[in-house]
């Protein structure tokens, strides 16, 4: 066991996925000599060569393009955005080919490929280095979304997008890159695409967060059990589309009360389809409608005023209380 | 009846389609069987010594060969003392722009202020040449939309942080320009060499060729994506050259020749308002610091590029050329400095004075119409920020 931060975390899987399967390959901008500009490739280029680890030209719709060709032809391409912000240039790559090749050509034609990108806000970056808008790549059919939390489950869930039959827009949120460490096990771990996971269980309320938000709804729900003694189930999406409608259905059942907490803009979201599908399937047992603390629909402020657009540990402890005293 | 597919007839469209008396078929197919040889021109006219060839030396009185100079110089310090800023943790990640003040300020004297400046990130002394004042140049690094935006900016467009996306605007301006019938009004596009393989780029360059619109595009060729040099982004042997796929003039120009950048910009100015249509200059220049302050180049850069590289400083040489003319001297140089000191001095004073930051003034760009659903929003918005200024 070593501990490691979310960028040694996936760049050990990075390593360990290239050692294992020589079809996987990495490309993007200052993603070889220089391993990355969050140094997520680090030492790639000199193990694997310029071959498998490519300094590609600046075109995010090409690099996206190009990888649908070679995961066409056989090979796994671990794309980089640079920043999720510069990630829109490749939409009509993304919504146009990647995501239909299976279905148009009846699956003779597969697209197994993993898209990853640094978003969210939190670290004083420039414009469009801050945004989250997974609910752009979720909205797609034929996409999958995940979105990591820890150093370790970051890990595991880049060898599963890695050996996934379909195009994964792998979101790493960025204010979790450096800012804790956990012990990651020498031998492989692989999560499921698809499954939530339970990362506290409770039945006073269910509380569904993902990616850089985990951490202060953790906060939140650690002050309302000590102080309050709100007892909180608490779910780590962790793949954003397809959504686990099983585990979230079963731990709403079981407490009759959610909130859902994410950076995003309120509207359209994650929050939205997650709302609407416990509507669906868990309606009856509701005690109180389902919270949603989230960003606003606002283009994500410059840096100076992002702290008042991000969720807070008091607006998310906020939504908790006001959701169980309903 | 299901119909049957005709052979024969098929065949005999092909052959009335391929038929041909003698010689070559005049069919439209643009193939006029000539070969064709292209020439990209390239442009110095002072040296790095400071030597002016004065057969091409351009007109500029004396007042406005010191302003050009004052600008580059103005951009350099500022560029030190923004960099003191971002290390003090008084400014966020900033983008230095040392070494390239030849490349926009020399095209920057050949505008007017009728023209519209449409930049990228590295233009720090033409955005102050368009009249951008330094604490608004601040504000932007500070994390403020309102750095981006200043009086009698209204021809100024803001940074453009996504490559390339702005040469399509820059054409669209153009377009608009003549519709309205500003006929002597021209844009001046700036970008990088790593924009040049963006699909923008592409698509903006054809645009305004088949368009005929009045652009200058100006690449900065300053030899590096972040970490990628330029011999990894294309294997055109100039930039310049890219023009003329495009149909339009190209040059290669030095752009750490302030004279030359203005000359080639001038000409290309004119070429535009004569409604000669667009020009690619390429500047040939050289990113003397980091990418940004988040960047280490000494990960991916040779020191003795960059060592030969300063030997060739724009404004080093300039400075020359203007004493060899006998209008400046060490006497002027100390007094501009003490000058440009000032300018920065009061530029950061009325950065840090700066304090109309209403934290919900996002609500009010979002759109042009008033919004229920954003104005709930909004509401909740400042109840949050009263709640958690009330809980410290």
């Amino acid at each position: 066991m070593v501990r490691m931060n979310m960028v040694q975390a996936i760049n050990l899987a990075l390593h360990q996925e290239m050692e294992k399967d020589n079809t996987v390959i990495a490309l993007g901008q200052d993603i070889g000599i220089n391993g990355g500009v969050f140094r997520v490739t680090e030492g790639l280029h000199d193990k694997f060569g310029s071959h498998r680890v490519i300094d590609t030209p600046l075109a995010e719709s090409g690099i996206l393009g190009t990888s649908i060709g070679m995961a066409i032809a056989g090979l796994r391409p671990v794309a980089e955005m640079q920043f999720s912000g510069f990630s829109y240039i490749m939409m009509g790559q993304l919504e146009g080919h990647a995501a239909r090749f299976r279905t148009r050509t009846r699956g003779l034609f597969t697209v197994p490929l993993v898209v990853r990108m640094p978003f969210g806000g939190g670290v004083r970056a420039l414009e469009h280095h801050s945004e989250s808008h997974e609910a752009t790549f979720a909205h797609i059919p034929g996409v999958k979304v995940v979105i990591p939390s820890t150093p370790r489950n970051a890990r595991s869930l880049l060898v599963a997008a890695i050996r996934d039959p379909d195009p994964v827009i792998f979101m790493e949120p960025k204010r979790s890159y450096r800012a804790f460490r956990e012990e990651i096990p020498e031998q492989e771990e692989v999560i499921e695409l698809g499954k939530a996971h339970v990362a506290q269980q409770g039945d006073g309320i269910t509380v569904i967060s993902w990616g850089a938000m985990m951490r202060p709804t953790l906060q939140a729900v650690e002050q309302v059990n000590n102080e309050r003694g709100i007892s909180v189930e608490l779910i780590d999406l962790l793949t954003v589309s397809p959504l686990d409608d099983h585990t979230i259905i079963d731990s709403v059942k079981k407490t009759g009360r959610c909130v859902v907490v994410q950076e995003a803009p309120k509207s359209f979201s994650p929050a939205s389809e997650i709302i609407a599908t416990i509507n669906d399937k868990a309606l009856m047992h509701l005690e109180a409608p389902v919270k949603r603390v989230t960003g606003y629909d606002l283009t994500v402020p410059f840096f100076g005023r992002e702290n008042d657009y991000l969720p807070s540990v008091a607006r998310i402890r906020r939504g908790i209380e006001e959701t169980c005293d309903f | 009846m299901i119909g049957t597919w005709n052979m024969n007839a098929q065949t005999d469209t092909l052959k009335s389609l391929t038929a041909v008396g003698s010689g070559i078929p005049s069919l439209p197919l643009g193939l006029d069987h000539q070969s064709k040889s292209f020439a990209i021109a390239s442009l110095q006219i002072l040296d790095e010594e400071g030597n002016v060839d004065e057969s091409l030396e351009p007109d500029l009185p004396a007042d406005r060969l010191q302003y050009l100079y004052e600008s580059m110089y103005l951009a350099r310090v500022l560029d030190e003392r923004s960099l003191n800023l971002q290390r003090q943790g008084r400014i966020g990640t900033f983008v230095p722009s040392s070494g390239q003040e030849a490349a926009v300020c020399g095209p920057a004297l050949a505008m007017r202020p009728t023209d519209w400046f449409v930049g990228a990130f590295r233009e720090a002394g033409a955005r102050l040449m368009r009249g951008e004042p330094i604490e608004k140049q601040l504000l932007f690094f500070a994390g403020y939309e309102e750095g981006n935006t200043f009086e009698g900016g209204e021809r100024t467009l803001p940074i453009s942080i996504i490559i390339a996306g702005q040469c399509l605007h820059a054409v669209g301006i153009a377009y608009a320009m003549r519709i309205r019938g500003e006929n002597d009004t021209a844009v001046l596009c700036t970008f990088g060499d790593g924009a040049t393989s963006e699909g923008d780029f592409h698509e903006a360059l054809n645009f305004a060729a088949v368009w005929q619109v009045p652009v200058v595009f100006v690449c900065q060729n300053n030899q590096w994506a972040i970490s990628v040099p330029r011999s990894s982004q294309t294997r055109s042997e100039t930039i310049a050259q890219k023009a003329i796929a495009y149909g339009m003039p190209g040059i290669q120009v030095d752009g750490n020749d302030a004279l030359a950048m203005y000359k080639a910009a001038d000409e290309a100015f004119s070429r535009a308002r004569d409604g000669g249509g667009p020009t690619l200059i390429e500047a040939v220049t050289y990113r003397q610091k980091m990418h940004t302050t988040a960047d280490d180049p000494k990960r991916y850069q040779d020191p003795a590029v960059l060592e030969a590289w300063l030997k060739r400083d724009p404004i080093i040489r300039f400075r020359r050329h203007l004493e060899n003319k006998g209008i400046w001297s060490d006497q002027k140089q100390e007094a501009m400095e003490q000058h440009v000191k000032e300018i920065i001095d009061n530029g950061i004073a009325a950065f840090e004075a700066a304090s109309d930051f209403r934290p919900d003034a996002p609500f009010d760009y979002a759109f042009g119409t008033t919004v229920a659903r954003l104005e709930e929003q909004r509401a909740e918005f400042l109840d949050n920020i009263k709640r958690e200024a009330a809980h410290g």
